[in-house]
């Protein structure tokens, strides 16, 4: 006898068996790659022209906006992600020591937002007028490093807070399964030659120092994929 | 008002190794065992999917596995003038949920420690003088041996199936073995899984060194095995995806692959999951527990009774709760009083990149297992003399490296730009051809006076109790201990021909935002005497002698190894004085 009983949608006692039934797994959702879910055309054309600089497209491979990693920022916002989901949020919230880990009560959604506004301010500003999208590369590139070493300010944005934080969201996003939309074809495992999801090597442990030539995949590859 | 449920033999606060094995130990002698289980069931077939755990994004980097910290979190801080912050995502360790527990997630690394880790105070004090260690520093025996542990050791590596080799059966020297671990009974259950190139080259180098390289023992199995239980498991693929994952192809040692599908088939067994243990219940005496009383998934409150409680529930909780139940008096640092939150550990981790010649190395990094690799021994413990180094304590130094995941394996130089084109040449020039591997230096941590586990004044949980506080920092005996260990991993990088080595020894202070392992020790220590210890030889708490509190928790200090086969090691010794002795004669079994 199986006994699965559910007081609640989750609460459950397992009794004279593993519980089982088919369909059960909790596959991921693959990314739409139309329109936005969170940025603003605004955000979004910022957001592009940013993450396009991060990783450029060159002789390598496409770069972080021609593989999606704008979307994938955008979908990662409008989800778990970007509300902090699964964070101990309850207060006090106050300064700690770096040790001690990030206390900000404000989540990623909101800190793009408020330092995408403040940054095309900070633009238009210096650049006459200018949005940070409409500048050429190498202001671009001078804004970015602004950011970075914290000479460029952000109107109540933390200016070198938001280049680790969407630089961190740019190469996760690069490098993640194409599935969540910023690795597009693969492009950034076949530049550094990553096969992705095969997960089965026993045929290459002993090919010592041999390049791996199976084809990459990501998970909606799989042969087992069913969504 | 909690509604009152009918009375069970056993109640088993949490459901991974410890648990696990305690139940199936239990309801083998007859016993009515019930399992609280914080998380939710968790299953191979539909949780760990073949199709899609190879997913690092959802699994390593959001944490799609792991206790979430709006469930349950901690605080810390460095030291006892500062003002405990909450955790409020996980950094320095990863801790399990759900049934299977930590089981599901870890790497499999199973070790045993050195018979001198067990005596660590009297041997050190023995070959050192008692003045060689630092006057806070609270290290003690364990009140075990490694002799009385082998034959649990030997029972929970068969019932893992563990690959690897031998080094020394019964006192005879095995070649191709770990020359300094205890004797053993007998060889490990399964051959030592195959290595990839990196791993090989690191073993080459190290024995050109004068050392003695051995395969690490993996629960990531080698072949097919059926463990004594009746429970077979699989073959490793070697897929990369196995440390922060749970194991598609039934080929990592957890509860779910060794013990679970006989356990939930038990007629006198039962789990409940999504439901959390608030507290363990006493009697007016203060020395009895009378059961346990959890919360369900809905918020309706249970009490569950019990003659006998054992607490499964993973080190920081297991002190938690005993906090939490007025279990045993809380340590006070000051005068160092009281033994619930003593000797709180964790590991000491460091490593070394190697950047290497990307024309005459490819390492495959992604062909990997989360035990795999080649390792010495001859930094541990006290395999060494410390006598000219200032310090004790020790480590495995190995190739150890678990994949090569791209989004946190992509080590680049450190004089390259943080992006633009720079950056991309360097990913793509260095991932084939770097040793990663950040387990590299896997070294103990010893016991401090200062550092220790509370109950903090100001940050709750969802229930309104006083989430657990971590006071911890390091020392200078580890930062000493951990440069040296480094420089000896970078040595052997030489020797294998890196041509640019970047060392990575661990420094102060303590961050709690930086991964190094999940392995946290201590705070319900086992000892000699209810003086200097929260539980007796077996686990048994000094204060109540009806509760058995199983884990990493009863480590007076850490040593340089990965805790679960010490872990698993204790839980089957505790089974066995609680089916040969307890359950014949209920109460202390070592009188104070």
């Amino acid at each position: 006898m199986l006994l699965l009983t559910s007081r609640t949608v989750r609460a459950a006692i397992i009794k004279s068996g593993i519980p089982w039934k088919p369909g059960a797994g909790d596959p991921p959702e693959a990314f739409t790659p139309e329109g936005w879910k969170y940025f603003t055309p605004q955000e979004a054309a910022t957001v592009e022209a940013f993450v396009d600089r991060l990783i450029p497209t060159d002789d390598l491979s496409p770069g972080a906006k021609d593989c999606g990693c704008a979307t994938y920022i955008d979908r990662q916002l409008a989800g778990p992600y970007g509300r902090f989901d699964g964070y101990y949020m309850s207060g006090p919230f106050q300064q700690g020591t770096k040790q001690q880990g990030p206390q900000s009560a404000t989540t990623p959604a909101m800190q793009y937002r408020q330092a995408l506004a403040a940054l095309d301010k900070a633009c238009r500003d210096k650049y006459a007028g200018r949005a940070f999208a409409d500048l050429a590369d190498g202001q671009k590139d001078d804004v970015i490093k602004g950011l970075e070493d914290g000479s460029l300010k952000l109107d109540g944005a933390d200016s070198q807070d938001f280049f680790k934080l969407i630089l961190k969201d740019t190469q996760t996003g690069f490098l993640a399964d194409p599935i969540y939309g910023g690795n597009k074809n693969m492009a950034s495992w076949k530049m550094i030659g990553f096969p992705g999801a095969h997960y089965d090597y026993r045929d290459w442990i002993d090919r010592h120092n041999q390049p791996v030539t199976l084809p990459p995949i990501g998970i909606a590859d799989h042969p087992n994929w069913a969504p | 008002m909690a509604r009152k449920l009918p009375r069970k033999d056993v109640a088993i606060i949490g459901l991974g190794w410890t648990g696990s094995i305690l139940a199936n130990e239990l309801t083998d002698a007859g016993l009515d065992v019930v399992a609280i289980e914080r998380g939710p069931w968790r299953n191979t077939a539909t949780d760990f999917s073949i199709a899609y755990m190879q997913d690092e994004l959802r699994y390593r980097i959001q944490h799609d596995l792991f206790l979430r910290n709006s469930q349950m979190s901690v605080t810390f801080r460095n030291n006892a003038s500062q003002t405990a912050l909450p955790v409020r995502t996980w950094g320095a360790f990863m801790l399990g949920n759900g049934a299977g527990g930590a089981g599901v997630h870890w790497n499999a690394e199973t070790w045993r420690f050195l018979p001198t880790d067990f005596t660590v105070r009297s041997h050190l004090t023995q070959r050192y003088g008692a003045n060689f260690l630092p006057t806070d520093m609270t290290i003690q025996d364990w009140g075990v041996t490694f002799d009385d542990l082998e034959p649990h050791y030997d029972e929970f590596e068969y019932l893992c199936g563990t690959s690897g080799q031998a080094g020394n059966i019964k006192g005879a020297m095995q070649d191709g073995g770990n020359p300094f671990e205890g004797a053993r009974s007998r060889p490990y259950p399964t051959p030592p899984q195959k290595q990839g190139y990196g791993h090989m080259l690191f073993a080459k180098a190290a024995k050109e060194l004068g050392y003695k390289p051995f395969p690490q023992p993996s629960g990531n199995l080698s072949q097919a095995y059926t463990n004594p239980l009746g429970v077979t498991m699989g073959q490793c693929t070697y897929c990369g995806f196995c440390e922060w994952f749970g194991c598609a192809n039934y080929s990592k040692a957890s509860p779910q692959t060794t013990v679970l599908p006989v356990l939930a088939r038990k007629s006198n067994f039962e789990a409940r999951t999504e439901c959390e243990v608030t507290r363990i219940n006493l009697d007016s005496t203060g020395k009895r527990a009378t059961g346990v009383t959890y919360v369900d998934a809905s918020g309706e409150e249970f009490e569950q009774p019990a003659d006998l409680v054992l607490l499964c529930a993973f080190s920081l909780f297991n002190v938690q709760l005993l906090l939490l139940s007025g279990i045993g008096a809380p340590y006070e640092p000051q005068t160092g009083t009281g033994q619930i939150g003593r000797n709180f550990t964790h590991q000491t981790m460091s490593d070394a990149l190697g950047f290497f010649d990307k024309d005459k190395h490819n390492f495959n990094p992604f062909v990997a297992s989360g035990a795999i690799g080649m390792t010495i021994d001859e930094f541990n413990g006290d395999n060494f003399d410390h006598g000219p180094l200032g310090f004790v304590g020790g480590g495995y130094i190995g190739q150890v490296q678990t994949g090569g995941r791209p989004i946190q394996t992509t080590a680049v130089p450190p004089d390259t730009p943080a992006w633009g084109p720079k950056w991309k040449q360097a990913l793509k020039d260095n991932y084939l051809s770097t040793v990663n591997s950040p387990g590299a230096c896997h070294a103990s941590m010893y016991s401090y006076r200062d550092n220790y586990l509370s109950l903090d004044p100001t940050y709750k949980d969802r229930f309104g109790r006083p989430l657990l506080r971590i006071t911890l920092d390091l020392h200078d005996n580890e930062i000493k201990m951990s440069a040296y260990l480094t420089d000896k991993f970078a040595e052997i990088l030489q020797q294998m021909g890196a041509k640019q080595i970047v060392k990575r020894p661990r420094k102060g202070p303590y961050d709690v935002t930086a991964y190094q392992t999940s392995h946290l020790n201590g705070g319900a220590i086992m000892g000699e005497n209810p003086g200097n210890s929260a539980l007796n030889r077996y686990l048994q708490s000094w204060d109540v002698p009806n509760l058995f509190v199983m884990g990493a928790s009863a480590f007076p200090q850490n040593a340089g190894y990965n805790p679960t086969g010490t872990v698993g090691a204790l839980a089957f010794w505790a089974a066995a004085a609680i089916r040969s002795q307890y359950l014949k004669n209920p109460g202390p079994l070592v009188h104070a």
